[in-house]
């Protein structure tokens, strides 16, 4: 098993934590994992991404082409990597602020309307594990037990009050892909 | 055994320094290893009997790591391309005076200023000497986050043992990157005592003299001599590498650091087509494996060296080689990382 997966959006939507969330979750089920978030003069505002992997073997080459997994959290990310997918790869898309369509007619896509259902919860900025959570039901990669765990892990001191938002958007997340 | 955490890479290289007895850092930020800078003034600052400065310059940090290491005590500096070239004069002046250090080069796209996606174009300036004079560093090539970790803490006992600066020559990727590391237990290894030659306080005792010059040839040839023998003895000793797939390879890759993992990708798509490649990855790049590099090429005929730069450890392969098969050579540089697909289709060249 190798997940290739590209997480992208504007900087501070949180997409290179939904990448460590899922290495870490990864790690901790006793697999292989990379995380390499894209570095450079990017500016606020501007797009950021990030690649995982994670692999009952041992990782070779850490660059990702041709992810299989694709999760774009705004337009510019979709545009920029949808042609890139590998076939029959998946693409998981930010419902409330993409608006067309996928192009592509040789991937799954599943839209989830992120950032209304983040509104309704109160934070929006708990979008990005909306996202995580409907991507890590479907795809059953790590389980969302794990993600709530490596959570309690990583949100400590003053940031703990935000575990319970987060699990909660999580669990929305992965409502959304059970039927 | 420790527990495994999810590290970046130049994070993971400031923890196993500390867990090394690294006390003093002296450096100045740059892409794309500033993490480490920041990790060791976010712990150093907070132990006793330590030192974080971030020097007013590149030159300013690897003076301040001369001047400690002078004294005994465990130090380290780190920057990336440029930021290493500005170090070479400091980085001269303690291999003449036989101090033991570690400088850290997470390379990026040169030359100039060059870019600051990663690179492997540093390679004859970390080799080669560097700054002026006949000298080595001990240079140490990392693939992997665990074995960042792992080799900084080598560093500072082949810095110990040999009285000589060790480079970690990584590159932006393996210092962005983050994977599980595990802080292992380290066995005790014996070190000579620093007495004999680090500026504690010389009462009761004779002085201690550190100069990285000698007014008179014949002693300075001397010093070089003495120098030298410690080079011959690294080649001896020291010399570190990871092979695959060796018997019955088609065609051996040489590749060191990032560039090797994209090959151990390589090798397995590689097999799906029938094509069996063999690898050879340096671990030390001085002292350099030529001969498992010469007895590879009494067996195999095809050689090709990958590297981030328009070629730079092809020429030591090539030495090693030493004409008795055909060497041949892929890079691309600037910061540009080459593809697992663009290399087999090199590769494939070669079979044909």
């Amino acid at each position: 098993m190798l997940e290739r997966i590209i997480i992208s959006g504007f900087g501070g939507q949180g997409v290179m934590l939904m990448g460590r969330l899922l290495a870490y979750a990864g790690m901790i089920e006793g697999k292989k994992v990379a995380w390499m978030p894209s570095y450079g003069p990017e500016m606020r505002g501007g797009t950021a991404n990030c690649t995982v992997l994670i692999s009952s073997n041992e990782i070779g080459s850490p660059i990702v082409s041709h992810p299989k997994i694709l999760i774009a959290m705004n337009q510019p990310s979709l545009d920029k990597f949808e042609p890139n997918v590998s076939e029959n790869g998946l693409i998981v898309l930010n419902d409330s602020l993409i608006e067309r369509e996928v192009k592509r007619n040789d991937v799954k896509v599943i839209r989830i309307p992120a950032d209304d259902i983040a509104n309704k919860l109160g934070n929006s900025r708990v979008a990005n594990m909306v996202v995580l959570g409907a991507y890590v039901k479907k795809s059953g990669v790590v389980k969302l037990e794990t993600i709530f765990k490596v959570l309690e892990k990583t949100l400590t001191g003053p940031k703990q009050k935000l575990i319970d938002i987060n699990k909660e958007a999580l669990k929305l997340g992965a409502e959304i892909v059970k039927e | 055994m420790g527990e495994k955490i999810l590290m970046k890479g130049n994070e993971a290289i400031g923890e196993a320094a500390i867990r090394a007895g690294c006390r003093f850092y002296f450096g100045y930020p740059i892409t794309p290893q500033s993490e480490l800078t920041a990790y060791m003034a976010k712990k150093l600052l907070k132990m006793e009997d330590a030192a974080f400065v971030q020097a007013e310059s590149e030159i300013a940090a690897i003076n301040m790591v001369y001047g400690a290491a002078a004294t005994g005590v465990r130090t380290m500096t780190s920057s990336s391309s440029p930021g290493i070239s500005l170090k070479q004069e400091g980085i001269s002046y303690i291999a003449c005076a036989e101090l033991p250090c570690v400088i850290v080069n997470m390379q990026r796209g040169g030359p100039g200023l060059g870019s600051i996606q990663p690179g492997q174009a540093d390679y004859f300036q970390a080799t080669k000497g560097g700054g002026h004079g006949d000298y080595h560093l001990i240079v140490l090539a990392p693939s992997s986050v665990q074995e960042l970790v792992d080799l900084t803490m080598n560093a500072f006992d082949l810095a110990d043992k040999y009285t000589n600066p060790v480079m970690i020559l990584g590159d932006g990727l393996i210092g962005q990157m983050m994977e599980a590391v595990e802080f292992k237990e380290r066995k005790k290894i014996s070190l000579p005592d620093k007495e004999r030659w680090a500026l504690t306080g010389c009462k009761g005792r004779e002085k201690n003299y550190i100069v990285p010059f000698n007014l008179d040839p014949y002693e300075m040839e001397k010093t070089n001599f003495k120098i030298q023998k410690k080079y011959n003895e690294l080649k001896e000793k020291e010399v570190r590498y990871e092979t695959i797939n060796l018997d019955n390879a088609d065609l051996i890759v040489v590749a060191y650091g990032t560039v090797a993992r994209i090959i151990k990708t390589v090798i397995d798509n590689a097999k799906k087509e029938g094509i069996n490649i063999g690898l050879i990855r340096p671990i030390t790049l001085f002292p350099f494996p030529d001969k498992i590099i010469a007895e590879t090429s009494e067996k195999i005929n095809k050689f090709l060296v990958v590297e981030m730069s328009l070629g730079q450890m092809v020429e030591d392969v090539k030495l090693a080689v030493n004409g008795r098969v055909e060497v041949n050579f892929y890079g691309r540089v600037g910061g540009v990382i080459p593809t697992q697909s663009e290399i087999l289709n090199e590769i494939k060249k070669y079979l044909k």
